[in-house]
C-alpha cells in the first residue's frame, strides 16, 4: 500500500499546472472563481486551446487521437484544471458519444465525427430524457420509423442541456415498439439544423437558460446516422451512462470551492468576528471538508486500481453520491455564509453585462443562484436514489 | 499508487483470521467475557504465535518494525473476531516505548507475548484531554514519587507494566511539565479496581499513593513529554480507527446476510428498496471510514505534525459517525433480534460505541480539526 503519487506522476502535475497558468484565459478563469455564468463563446475558445494542445481526448485512445494518459493522470488533469478554474470540458460529445462511437459505431461513423469532436466543430447534446422518461428512462417514447434511406423521427426529448448551441444530438429512439421495453430502443445521431427540430428554452429555478425541451416533428434522419445495430440500443447507451458517472465526483472543483467558502467565511461577520470562528459555523465546515477528504481517498482508490480492472465498477455510484452530496453542501454553506447579502438577484451582473453587482458584494451576490443551480446534480446522471439501486443490486446483492 | 495490501500484508492477516474464525468463535468469547480475569492466556499466547505481538516492534528487539498500515489490517481482524484480549492495549503501551527508543528490555518482553501493558492516561475530570492531568510526579533521591487517580485505564488490571502520564508544575492544562513514566502496578501505594466495560472488556481505575520509581522509570525525557504523548495517542487512534472498520465490515456482512434470509410478508426483508436503501447508506458510510483509515495509518508516523493530526482526527470523526449509523442501523434492521444479547450484531455495536469514546469522540476530534492551523486559511 503506498498513498503517494509516483515521482513521474509528480512532474506530469506541474506539466498539467504550468499550462494551465499559461493558457487559461483570465476572463474565463474570472467567471469560473467567482460563480459567473459562461458563455458559448467561453466553452469554445477554452476546448479550441485545449484542442491545440492535443488534450480534448484525456480519456480517449491515442489511435483515436487521444493522449493516451494513464487514469491516475486523468484525476491529476482534472484535480488541477478544477483548482485552477478552467470550465469543465463538457461531457456530451467528448466523454460521452464518443467512447460510444469509438466502441459501438462504424469506422464511416468514426472518421467523420471523432476529429470533429477533439477540435470543437461539432457541439453536441444529449437526448435520453423524456417527458414521461426520467430515471426510468427505457419507457421513453420517441419514435422512429423506417422509410427507405431514412428514420423518421417523431417525439420529445427534455432537459437536454445546451441544446440551443448544439450543432449534433445523440438520441435513443424506440425503434420496434412492439418488444420489450428495453429492446426495442435504437441509437441515432441527429443535425440539429434537420427540418423538423424545434428547441424550447427550459428556464431553471436560478432564472438560468441551461436545459431545453426538444421537439422532433417528422424529422428525417439518414440510415447511415444509426449506431450499431438497430434495436440494440440500449446496450450502448448502458455503457455510455457508465461513462458519465466516473468524472463526476470532481474533486478539484470542490476543492477549489471549499477554498472560496472559507476565503469568503473569513470575510463575513457575525458577532464582529468571521462567521468561520462561529463554533456551530465551523463544524459544518469541518464536517463537511472531512466528506471532501474520505471522497478524494475513495477516488484515488478507484482511480488506481481502474488500470488494473475492467473499469470504473458500482463503486462509481458512491462517488457520484457523495461527490454531489458535497458539492451541495457546498453552495449551500456559501450561501449560509453570505446571510442577508445572499438576497440581492442581479443577472445582468451574472450575465457579465456589469462588472459589479448592484448590491454590495460582488463575491456573495451569485451565491443564491448557484446553490440553486446545484440541486440537479443529485438528480442528473441517474439521481442518487438510482445510484443507491445500483449500490443495493450490485454490490450488495440485494 | 497502490491501495492493496501486498501479499505479505494479506498472508498475515488471513492467518489471524483463521485462527480467529476456528479459536475465538462468539461462543469462546462470551466464556472469556464472564471469566474471573476476562482474558485468555490460551489466546494471548496464540496471538503472540501468530507474530501479532512482535509486529509492531522495532527488529533489534525482536520484532518485524511493522507500519501502521501493517497494523491496520491486524486491527480490522481484532474488531472483525471482536477480540477481547488486551492487545489495542498492550500495542498502544509499546508505541510509547518504541517512539522514544527506551525500555529496549521491555519491547522485547512485548515482543514474545511474555508481558502486556496498559495506559493509564484518563483522569476523571480529563474526559478527553490528555493534557488535562492532576496526577503528580516529583524527584527524590531515589528517583520518582508519584501520586494520583487515573480512571477507564484499558486492561489496567490485566498488565504487568503501565504506563502512567503525571506532571511536575501546578498548571493542571498546560501541556509543558507533563512526564510518562513506567510503573509496575504490583507496587507498594498502587491500588487496582477492575471492572468491565459495556462492550465485554475489562478496565481500571487505579490509585497511585506516594509510589516510589527507580530513575530509570522515566520514559522519554522529564518534563516534556507532550508531544510524544500527543503523538502516540494519534497512534493509538489510528489502531481505533482501523478496529472499527474491522466490526463495520463484519456487521454490515451480517446485517446483509440477515436481509438475505428474513422473511416478512412472503419475501425476503431486503427486497424492500426502504431496506436497501438504508444498508446502501451503511456501505457508502463505511467506505468512508475506511478511506479516511487508510489515510491517517499512512500519517501516523508522518514528520509532518499538522498533516498527521488532521488526517488523524478526520479519520476518528468519520469512524466515530459512521460507527454510530451503521451501529444503529444493524440493530433497527435486525428488528427484534437486534436488542438481544444474542446475536453478534449487538455486540459489533456495543464496541462501535466504546471506540467512540476513547481516545475523544466526533466532537472532540471535530473541535481539534477546526483548531488546526490549516482550518482557518485560505489561499
Amino acid at each position: 500500500m503506498d498513498l503517494n503519487y509516483s515521482p513521474q506522476d509528480e512532474q506530469f502535475r506541474a506539466e498539467v499546472r504550468q499550462f494551465l497558468t499559461q493558457n487559461l484565459p483570465a476572463d474565463i478563469q474570472h467567471k469560473v472563481l467567482n460563480h459567473l455564468r459562461l458563455e458559448k463563446d467561453d466553452h469554445l475558445r477554452w476546448h479550441k486551446i485545449l484542442a491545440k494542445q492535443g488534450w480534448v481526448g484525456n480519456a480517449w485512445p491515442v489511435e483515436f487521437g487521444g493522449t493516451g494518459w494513464t487514469p491516475v493522470q486523468r484525476h491529476i488533469w482534472n484535480e488541477e484544471s478544477g483548482l485552477a478554474g478552467s470550465p469543465r470540458i463538457l461531457p456530451f460529445g467528448v466523454s460521452m458519444v464518443a467512447p460510444v462511437i469509438m466502441k459501438f459505431g462504424n469506422k464511416a461513423q468514426q472518421d467523420y465525427y471523432l476529429p470533429r469532436i477533439l477540435s470543437g466543430e461539432d457541439w453536441w447534446c444529449q437526448g435520453y430524457s423524456e417527458p414521461g422518461s426520467g430515471s426510468d428512462l427505457a419507457s421513453l417514447k420517441s419514435r422512429a420509423e423506417r422509410d427507405g434511406d431514412y428514420y423518421v423521427v417523431n417525439g420529445q426529448k427534455t432537459w437536454t442541456t445546451l441544446a440551443q448551441h448544439a450543432d449534433m444530438i445523440f438520441c435513443l429512439v424506440r425503434t420496434d415498439p412492439t418488444a420489450r421495453k428495453q429492446a426495442g430502443i435504437s441509437f441515432l445521431l441527429i443535425d440539429m439544423k434537420t427540418p423538423g427540430i424545434t428547441v424550447r428554452p427550459i428556464i431553471m429555478l436560478d432564472e438560468e437558460h441551461e436545459v431545453n425541451e426538444v421537439f422532433f416533428d417528422n424529422v428525417k434522419v439518414p440510415v447511415a446516422n444509426l449506431i450499431g445495430e438497430e434495436n440494440m440500443g440500449w446496450t450502448y447507451a448502458k455503457y455510455l451512462l457508465g461513462h458519465e458517472r466516473t468524472g463526476i465526483a470532481d474533486i478539484g472543483s470542490s476543492k477549489r470551492e471549499l477554498n472560496f467558502l472559507k476565503k469568503f467565511a473569513l470575510a463575513q461577520q457575525k458577532n464582529d468576528a468571521p462567521i468561520l470562528a462561529d463554533p456551530h459555523f465551523a463544524a459544518k465546515v469541518a464536517n463537511l471538508e472531512i466528506d471532501l477528504m474520505a471522497l478524494e481517498v475513495t477516488l484515488l482508490k478507484v482511480v488506481s486500481t481502474e488500470g488494473k480492472q475492467k473499469g470504473p465498477g458500482p463503486e462509481a455510484s458512491i462517488l457520484k453520491i457523495k461527490g454531489t452530496e458535497i458539492q451541495q453542501k457546498l453552495t449551500e454553506l456559501m450561501l449560509e455564509a453570505a446571510g442577508p447579502a445572499g438576497l440581492p438577484f442581479d443577472p445582468a451582473y451574472l450575465s457579465g453585462k456589469q462588472a459589479h453587482s448592484i448590491s454590495a458584494g460582488d463575491d456573495a451576490a451569485p451565491l443564491a443562484g448557484t446553490y440553486f443551480n446545484f440541486r440537479k446534480t443529485s438528480i442528473y446522471g441517474g439521481s442518487n436514489e438510482i445510484q443507491k439501486n445500483i449500490i443495493a443490486q450490485m454490490m450488495l446483492g440485494l | 499508487m497502490d491501495f492493496e495490501y501486498s501479499q505479505e500484508q494479506q498472508q498475515f492477516t488471513d492467518s489471524i483470521r483463521r485462527w480467529a474464525e476456528s479459536n475465538y468463535d462468539f461462543e469462546s468469547r462470551k466464556q472469556i467475557i464472564y471469566s474471573d480475569t476476562g482474558v485468555s492466556n490460551k489466546a494471548w499466547a496464540a496471538m503472540a504465535e501468530l507474530g501479532m505481538t512482535a509486529l509492531p516492534i522495532p527488529e533489534e528487539q525482536g520484532g518485524f518494525a511493522g507500519s501502521a498500515v501493517d497494523m491496520m489490517g491486524v486491527m480490522q481482524e481484532i474488531g472483525r473476531s471482536l477480540c477481547v484480549e488486551p492487545y489495542f492495549a498492550t500495542m498502544f503501551g509499546a508505541e510509547f516505548l518504541a517512539a522514544s527508543r527506551s525500555h529496549a528490555d521491555v519491547l522485547g518482553q512485548v515482543a514474545t507475548g511474555e508481558i502486556k501493558l496498559a495506559c493509564a492516561l484518563n483522569e476523571k475530570q480529563s474526559r478527553y484531554e490528555l493534557n488535562n492531568i492532576t496526577t503528580s510526579v516529583t524527584a527524590n533521591a531515589s528517583g520518582f514519587v508519584v501520586n494520583g487517580n487515573k480512571t477507564m485505564v484499558l486492561h489496567g488490571a490485566q498488565a504487568q507494566l503501565l504506563i502512567v502520564s503525571a506532571r511536575s508544575n501546578a498548571a493542571s492544562r498546560a501541556t509543558d511539565g507533563i512526564s510518562l513514566l513506567l510503573v509496575d502496578p504490583s507496587l507498594a501505594g498502587v491500588t487496582i479496581k477492575n471492572y468491565r466495560t459495556l462492550d465485554g472488556l475489562r478496565a481500571a481505575d487505579i490509585e497511585f499513593k506516594n509510589v516510589q520509581l527507580s530513575p530509570g522509570s522515566i520514559i522519554g525525557e522529564v518534563g516534556t513529554a507532550w508531544e510524544l504523548l500527543d503523538a502516540v495517542s494519534d497512534y493509538g487512534v489510528t489502531l481505533l480507527c482501523a478496529e472499527a472498520v474491522g466490526c463495520m465490515e463484519a456487521l454490515i456482512a451480517t446485517t446483509l446476510e440477515y436481509l438475505k434470509t428474513r422473511q416478512q410478508f412472503g419475501t425476503p426483508i431486503g427486497k424492500f428498496q426502504v431496506l436497501q436503501h438504508r444498508m446502501a447508506d451503511m456501505l457508502i458510510e463505511l467506505e468512508q471510514a475506511k478511506s479516511l483509515t487508510t489515510l491517517a495509518a499512512s500519517k501516523a508516523h508522518a514528520s509532518d505534525v499538522q498533516e498527521r493530526r488532521k488526517a488523524v482526527s478526520a479519520a476518528k470523526v468519520k469512524v466515530g459517525q459512521a460507527g454510530k449509523f451503521i451501529g444503529q442501523q444493524a440493530v433497527q434492521l435486525h428488528g427484534g433480534m437486534g436488542v438481544t444479547n444474542e446475536l453478534a450484531a449487538a455486540h459489533y455495536f456495543k464496541r462501535l460505541t466504546t471506540i467512540d469514546l476513547t481516545l475523544g469522540d466526533v466532537d472532540h476530534h471535530l473541535a481539534r480539526f477546526i483548531a488546526l492551523p490549516d482550518f482557518a486559511k485560505a489561499a
